[in-house]
């Protein structure tokens, strides 16, 4: 039922295109960097699916002998202070990264949907309260809440993810509220409600899926925030607790210490952050230049 | 011709009038809220006062100019807007106050055909869904029944069921209204409020759709209230005509009485606009003066005297009761 018609959605793109491969041509040539940030994002999400055939080591097994070892064959990103495998790290944390990112992401939409649906589509007194919660909300910046969220539940990867979500659920609210605004007065909606179909019903079928587009766009731009958010309160202790490789807190552990001796430490999760939240930005902004009309020149 | 189309045995209603629609005394006053504490600080008069039937197999046309409150009257007929005071009986039955559960048998009823064939359809569904709709809400048979009965409308209205599996963008926007008419149909109404259903459309598609929604009413012997300001359709489709000025009638008979002689200077100013395709021809011309007096504050006694030629002071502070001349046709004007 709630799917997106991409043949109007490339129509209106002005693509004259025909199959699979005409299409990924068109929209390549259309937004090349769209297209970099795709393969950024496709290639970050086959590390973290084949992460254990990609790799030699165990990334928590320790070994002393390779202890703060130089990226060799062996080693081909080094190996930290109690010898294990950078690369085993960096790749199976991006299975963390990424279940963060979209579990989080994921969490925040469906919260943010119910509550942007429900305040925009019955409107009055909840929705008063509803608006003035978001403004506090906020009023606070995505990585403080998300702190106060994740030192009030501790931590835990669950608990990572919650305390991420939340604070974005005010971004998705706001956005889903405002299309449900303008959607609830379109003649279909009339139509609907002149057969006799129930309020919950027209919400459901007819809103819901036309917000869809404004959605995904949103979710993607969200998704780096989320990585980026997970890294920084991993960073700071409060993120995924050991012995899980996580690249924020890969980063704390090196900088203080090896940055000078063993920069490689620091530098490969750095990179790996960087460019986990860079693919997903590009193709954020890509998406919405072609899903959103009024984005389109 | 179309005059002497008879509605079917059967179609009548339940109080033995005929009637699929009456509408008595019809007022709707959107009030207008201002400042903190939402206070009412005065009403827009909408729709003031309108009073028609319609009879099974006939067509009420409902013109005026924009603004003028003939929507209004549509929605408050189908209770999608709440009316202020009067009543509104379908088929017999009582519609005005019942409840939303309640109202739901009487949906089947009456359906609307909206103005934009753009904006009535939901871009995300397919042509078949968006017809099969009603039939979903409604419970109408299994869901295979349901696709045959979907595929009928669809011929019914001149499209084929291969383009049900279709989205709105992929057709025209003659065939959009003609989705629009199968998605009213679905249900089986006795009535149809056809909202401007179509003036959003090219002149050649326009005939086409007008030809489509009288052979429905031949068949069906459906009911219309056809919303309109243009008097040319208007024409063609009708069988009576109610005129409407500020949210009241200020004429109402049948469609041959109000284009050979009619009675209220509204309605004579409004046919002296009709363009008339022969430069030959001279016709005497009405025009009238300034603009339409803002709803929020309509003018004391008749509504029309701020721009009637032949206001006399009686109309400034008496309004004019819709009276009948004979004949059956009821004109608001002191002067007639």
């Amino acid at each position: 039922m709630a799917v997106l018609d991409h043949r109007a959605e490339l129509n209106r793109a002005g693509a004259n295109a025909t199959g699979f491969f005409g299409t990924a041509r068109f929209l390549m040539r259309r937004y090349p960097l769209g297209a970099v940030g795709a393969v950024i994002v496709v290639l970050f999400v086959l590390t973290a699916l084949f992460a254990p055939w990609l790799t030699a080591y165990d990334p928590t097994s320790t070994n002393p002998r390779a202890s703060l070892a130089r990226p060799t064959a062996d080693h081909i990103l080094g190996a930290d202070f109690m010898g294990r495998d950078m690369w085993s790290r960096v790749a199976y944390g991006a299975r963390i990264s990424l279940a963060v990112g979209v579990g989080s992401t994921f969490l925040g939409c469906l919260i943010g949907v119910a509550v942007g649906l429900t305040s925009g589509y019955f409107g009055g007194w909840y929705d008063l309260l509803i608006q003035r919660l978001i403004d506090i909300m906020q009023a606070l910046p995505l990585l403080v809440m998300a702190l106060v969220m994740a030192a009030s539940l501790g931590p835990s990867l669950q608990n990572t993810i919650i305390a991420i979500a939340i604070p974005l659920v005010p971004n998705v609210a706001r956005v889903i509220r405002s299309n449900t605004l303008s959607l609830r007065e379109m003649p279909y909606v009339e139509a609907a409600r002149a057969v006799g179909m129930s309020e919950l019903g027209i919400a459901v079928r007819h809103v819901l899926p036309n917000t869809l587009a404004p959605l995904i766009v949103l979710a993607t731009a969200q998704l780096g925030a989320a990585i980026l958010t997970e890294a920084a309160l991993s960073f700071l202790g409060l993120g995924i607790p050991e012995p899980h490789p996580s690249w924020g807190r890969m980063l704390s552990e090196s900088a203080a210490e090896y940055v000078r001796t063993a920069p490689w430490l620091v530098i490969f999760p750095g990179i790996a952050i960087s460019l986990a939240v860079f693919g997903t930005n590009l193709l954020g902004d890509a998406l919405r230049d072609y899903l959103d009309p009024r984005q389109r020149t | 011709m179309l005059d002497d189309v008879k509605p079917k045995p059967g179609a009548g209603a339940a109080t033995g009038s005929g009637n699929v629609l009456e509408v008595q005394d019809l007022k709707k006053h959107f009030p207008i809220r201002k400042g903190l504490l939402r206070r009412t600080v005065g009403h827009v008069y909408a729709v003031d006062g309108v009073t028609f039937s319609i009879k099974a197999g006939e067509t009420l046309g409902l013109v005026g100019e924009s603004g003028c409150g003939k929507s209004t009257v549509g929605r408050v007929i189908l209770r999608l807007i709440e009316p202020t005071a009067g009543s509104i009986k379908v088929e017999g039955h009582d519609i005005t106050r019942l409840s939303k559960a309640e109202m739901r048998p009487y949906r089947r009823q009456m359906q609307i055909i909206f103005q934009d064939p753009f904006s009535s359809l939901d871009p995300r569904m397919t042509a078949g869904n968006i017809v099969g709709e009603p039939l979903g809400v409604h419970g109408v048979g299994k869901r295979r029944e349901r696709r045959d009965q979907v595929a009928q409308l669809f011929e019914r209205v001149g499209l084929r069921r291969g383009q049900m599996d279709n989205y709105p963008h992929q057709f025209s926007g003659g065939q959009r209204q003609r989705i629009g008419i199968a998605r009213a149909l679905a249900l089986n109404p006795r009535l149809i409020i056809g909202d401007e259903p179509v003036s959003a459309l090219d002149v050649s598609i326009q005939a086409q759709v007008i030809n489509l929604l009288m052979d429905l009413q031949r068949e069906l012997g459906l009911g219309y209230l056809f919303i309109s300001h243009n008097l040319a359709v208007v024409e063609h489709i009708s069988h009576k005509i109610a005129v409407m000025y500020l949210g009241r009638l200020v004429e109402y008979a049948d469609k041959r009485t109000i284009f050979t002689s009619p009675k209220h200077p509204y309605t004579e100013a409004l046919l002296s606009a009709v363009p008339v395709p022969d430069p030959a021809i001279k016709r005497k011309k009405l025009v009238v003066q300034g603009d339409v007096p803002s709803p929020m504050r309509p003018p004391p006694g008749c509504h029309f005297h701020t721009r009637c030629p032949y206001a006399v002071d009686r109309c400034k502070v008496e309004v004019p009761a819709l009276r009948d001349l004979g004949g059956g046709q009821l004109v608001a004007c002191h002067l007639r």
